[in-house]
């Protein structure tokens, strides 16, 4: 279970976050949308402990964290072990192959063995369709391809949460959807995935949960059914119309 | 002059060999731990404390960078003799001519290259670090994991030239009455009264360490960067 509550987060006197209460519940796909500096990117940050909001609750499972007090430098490299975070530049590592990528948080932060950790990384490269790319570098892989390395890595984890922010912003359609189709494959395995998108095709099929942020606050918080459906909302009418240019 | 240059060379070269390279060598070493060592302390961001062991760091790359070699190593030999600590060293630090030398291009070596690596180290993007934590690892396992193998790709030329500087450098070290390289070809002009040819003659010498080492940092530059050169 992963949840926070009365999330505040400034940067520099500006209050990105507002007492922000919002749950993830486990083997669901929780889609987080909203319109550009919300706050969509710096609220998953904080859930991998990238960014540290100056106050407010942190449940993972049955523990509970007090942003306020701070978390010890042990309790958060537990919580990122359990979290994997996939971001929109991939960031692979440009050094290593692609198997060794994906090998490298197993062996290093897990302690697997070379070999339990390669076969791990070669079964996850087959499932994301590029089993022939083993040997090679980040940099002669295709944008579509790197994401799905950097989802293959994400998995050699075997986190209870996966956080993706806009995994797909930086491709072309064609490849989108490549890895739109292997995120979705995740979402039927009942992984736990947390997806910041502008894709609201997408959102519509996978979410289990839409969360709706502006200004740093939950604007709605339900079903994906509710939030298409949601007439009585202007501003979520006005941001799906927006998003899908029907006023073209 | 084919005579000259037949007796002259072999005790160059035995020079070279004995003093020269050894020395550029093992300050180069010992230059690029403190060069590592001074980069980390640098760009860490804990504060307290540390914050003063960053500056005497801090102070001391500004030191060496901003003063010359050469007095740096007339500071080293002929003055330490004379500061004089009540306890720890009553009459005056006294070195020999070798180690005066090795600790002060160290020194001077060590201060260029902790901004090489410093600059290395800040040049690898933010991502990097963070796809490291996400997958939890600590700071020294990001560090040595991911950011300093990319960064000693972006250091290996800047290194390499700070480490031909060095090798050139070394034949400061005749000032302190090390018989080095160039201390030989000066005494060897002395007794034959033919400095044009021994000075190039020794200055050829330097060309041909500096050329060797050239090809060396090419070789390295491609192993080091096999992963972008795969690339398009
Ligand atoms: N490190 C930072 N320093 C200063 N301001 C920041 C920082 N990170 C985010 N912000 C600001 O916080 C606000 C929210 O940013 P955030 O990236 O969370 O928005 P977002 O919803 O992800 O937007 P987008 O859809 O454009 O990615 C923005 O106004 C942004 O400028
Ligand atoms: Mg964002």
């Amino acid at each position: 279970m992963l949840k926070v509550e009365k999330l505040s987060k400034s940067f520099n006197g500006h209050q990105v976050l507002k007492d922000l209460t919002v749950d993830f519940p486990e083997h669901q796909t929780t889609v987080i949308l909203g319109p550009s500096g919300s706050g969509k990117s710096t609220l998953l940050r904080s859930l991998n402990l990238l960014e540290r909001p100056e106050a407010g609750k942190y449940y993972f499972d049955q523990q509970i964290f007090d942003f306020a007090k701070g978390i010890s430098s042990k309790d958060t490299l537990a919580i990122r072990r359990q979290t994997e975070m996939v971001f929109q530049g991939y960031n692979l590592f440009p050094h290593l192959t692609v198997l060794k990528n994906i090998m490298e948080g197993p062996i290093q932060v897990l302690g697997s063995k070379k070999a339990a950790a390669e076969v791990l990384a070669r079964q996850l490269l087959a499932k994301v369709s590029l089993a022939d790319k083993a040997d090679a570098y980040p940099n002669q892989l295709s944008g579509g391809q790197a994401q799905r390395v950097a989802i293959a890595r994400s998995l050699a984890m075997q986190p209870k949460y996966i956080l993706l922010d806009e995994p797909t912003s930086a491709l072309d359609p064609e490849l989108e959807l490549e890895v739109l189709k292997v995120l979705l494959q995740l979402s039927e395995e009942k992984k736990s995935l947390v997806i910041v998108t502008h894709n609201l095709a997408f959102a519509s099929k996978a979410a289990d949960k839409i969360v709706f942020i502006e200004n740093g606050q939950v604007l709605f918080d339900d079903s994906k059914q509710a939030f298409f459906a949601a007439e009585q909302q202007p501003r979520i009418k006005d941001f799906i119309s927006a998003m899908t240019f029907a006023k073209l | 002059m084919w005579e000259i240059i037949k007796t002259a060379l072999p005790q160059l070269i035995a020079a070279g060999l004995k003093y020269t390279i050894p020395i550029a060598l093992i300050s180069f070493a010992i230059g690029l731990v403190i060069a590592l060592i001074t980069a980390l302390i640098r760009i860490s961001t804990r504060g307290g404390f540390f914050k003063l062991i960053k500056l005497i760091f801090r102070f001391y790359v500004w030191l060496f960078r901003s003063t010359p070699l050469l007095v740096q190593l007339f500071i080293v030999y002929f003055g330490l003799p004379y500061l004089k600590i009540s306890g720890l060293a009553p009459n005056g630090i006294k070195l020999d001519p070798l180690t005066a030398g090795i600790i002060t291009f160290s020194l001077n070596t060590g201060a260029y290259c902790s901004e090489t690596i410093r600059a290395a180290i800040l040049s690898i993007p933010n991502g990097q670090w963070e796809a490291a934590y996400s997958l939890g690892m600590t700071k020294v396992k990001a560090l040595r994991r991911i950011i300093l193998p990319q960064a000693l790709r972006v250091s290996v030329p800047p290194l390499a030239n700070s480490f031909i500087s060095l090798v050139k450098d070394t034949s400061l070290a005749a000032s302190i009455t090390i018989v080095e390289m160039f201390e030989v070809s000066q005494q060897i002009a002395a007794e034959n009264y033919q400095p044009l040819v021994m000075y190039c003659l020794v200055a050829l010498l330097y060309a041909v360490a500096c050329t060797i080492l050239s090809w060396l940092q090419g070789y390295l530059e491609k192993v080091t960067s096999r992963y972008v050169v795969a690339g398009h």
